[in-house]
């Protein structure tokens, strides 16, 4: 990965979370969401506790709380189908400001939306504390087969350039007076994702005589990915046992 | 980008289906990428790493660039059917797999636990049934441009419909809270909407494509002729 490539969630600096291996939070952070998918919607107290757990984590990473919140925001879409489900959901129904909205609906909505909010920040903390040539080496560490891999890297390498570009084509549309409104003027627009198929294309068999003039055979240099101690795994993997702990508790009280 | 509102939400979150559906889901698309990382390789041999690594930044910038749908709303392109009949059904499917997993893991859009079922909607389902139908009329496809514009949308069309049953299939295993009935209706008439965006953009992409590299669209293109070495005197 070239120097300084970062990604737009990625908050440097120097905690317990942020020194621990990637595949060690990779693996955690999946564990996590597991843990809270698996809980059991009554359990109201359960995703309390479990968010109180991620708030222990944005300390221990330094990560200060409206930091969080706004990148968290960004992410929102699928409340609008938490909103609809009270809507649509078929049984029995409660008045609530003179709209009838279904119990089964309810819960099912605010099953989505605090799994989905608990899921995003999870995904966030994750990649707060992870710089992206770190991600890919820990996706190898956990045996994601070396093409994906290295796949992985050549994209997120020259995403900044293929992005680049298509935002060079977009200001030079926008700059002869392109201000597409409707789905009929899309012309332009479209013809620009055509050449930027190309370019990206082209550039890709540039990138690979490129590579074959230096030496490529194929097979690519293998990760060096720094393993991790069963110390540090057994630290790591608290918050994702405290959080299934939690989850099997809620079968309980539910 | 656009600050205007984002309509295609095809994402999932976490929490839409439970977490055993997820976990099936998941080893679903680990089958599923595996088959296709093998036969990706066959495709593009040594030149596999570059090429797909390329297309799949490529379908990751494309997805950040928003097209107008109504004035204040606006959609993305998903880009599987883009993919399969540009780049072939197996390296398309790599490609949206790969952009997806590290929209999971570096910009939180769609939840770890739905990777599995976002994997496999929108990169397998997705890129094969988009696949599927442009095969299907490839003889209209190689006659003219035309042709090939109108299998392009078609196929763009149907995949992004059939993408969206595969997510009536996961909230029918591990959803709760809907009649599946009106999930049908719901997520089928959406995206029977969302997929004439998609399938107005694939095409017109494709039509540029052909108009420049026809050798580049993979579905209508044809084994390389063999060498031939003739003598001074045949």
């Amino acid at each position: 990965m070239a120097a300084g490539h970062a990604h737009p969630l990625y908050r440097a600096g120097d905690s317990v979370v942020h020194r621990l291996p990637a595949h060690v939070k990779i693996v955690v952070a999946f564990l996590f969401v597991l843990a809270v998918v698996a809980t059991p919607r009554e359990a109201f107290a359960v995703f309390g506790l479990q968010f109180l757990l991620l708030v222990g984590v944005w300390v221990a990473a330094r990560i200060p709380p409206g930091w969080l919140a706004t990148r968290a925001l960004i992410e929102a879409p699928f409340v609008v189908l938490a909103v609809l489900l009270p809507f649509f959901a078929t049984g029995p129904r409660v008045e609530w400001m003179g709209m009838s909205l279904a119990v089964d609906g309810l819960l099912a909505g605010w099953n989505i939306l605090v799994k989905g909010t608990l899921g995003v920040l999870v995904s966030v903390t994750l990649a707060a504390t992870t710089p992206l040539r770190d991600l890919v080496s820990g996706l190898s560490r956990l045996r994601v087969p070396s093409m994906v891999c290295v796949i992985a890297t050549l994209m997120l390498r020259y995403l900044e350039v293929i992005a680049a570009e298509a935002r060079r084509m977009r200001l030079a549309r926008v700059s002869r007076g392109h201000d597409p409104r409707f789905v009929w003027q899309l012309g332009a627009t479209v013809r620009s994702v055509g050449a930027l198929f190309l370019r990206s294309y082209e550039r890709g068999e540039r990138v690979h005589l490129a590579m074959l003039s230096r030496g490529y055979t194929g097979a690519m240099p293998a990760f060096t990915t720094a393993s991790a101690s069963t110390a540090t795994w057994s630290l790591a993997l608290v918050p994702a046992v405290v959080a299934a702990l939690l989850a099997v508790s809620g079968y309980w009280v539910a | 980008m656009d600050p205007s509102t984002d309509l295609v939400a095809m994402h999932m979150s976490d929490g839409i289906v439970n977490a055993p559906t997820s976990v099936i889901f998941g080893v679903v698309a680990v089958l599923g990428l595996a088959v296709c990382v093998a036969k990706a390789r066959r495709d593009l041999d040594d030149r596999t790493a570059p090429m797909a690594g390329l297309v799949a930044a490529f379908v990751f910038a494309v997805q950040m660039l928003n097209f107008p749908i109504l004035p204040g709303v606006s959609g993305h392109l998903l880009g599987g059917a883009l993919c399969a009949i540009l780049v072939g059904p197996y390296v398309g499917a790599l490609c949206v797999s790969i952009v997806l997993l590290l929209q999971a893991l570096l910009f939180a859009d769609g939840g770890l636990s739905a990777l599995g079922t976002n994997i496999t909607n929108m990169a397998l389902i997705g890129t094969f049934v988009g696949y599927g139908v442009a095969v299907a009329m490839r003889k209209l496809a190689v006659r003219s441009r035309g042709g090939l514009i109108a299998t392009a949308f078609v196929a763009a069309w149907v995949n992004t419909v059939v993408a969206s049953l595969g997510f009536v299939l996961e909230y029918a295993i591990g959803g709760q809270g809907l009649a599946l009935g009106t999930v049908f209706g719901l997520m089928t008439g959406f995206h029977a909407l969302i997929g004439i965006g998609e399938g107005i953009i694939t095409a017109l992409t494709v039509g540029a494509v052909a108009a420049v590299r026809p050798d580049l669209v993979y579905l209508t293109r044809t084994a390389a002729p063999s060498l031939e070495i003739k003598g001074a005197r045949a």
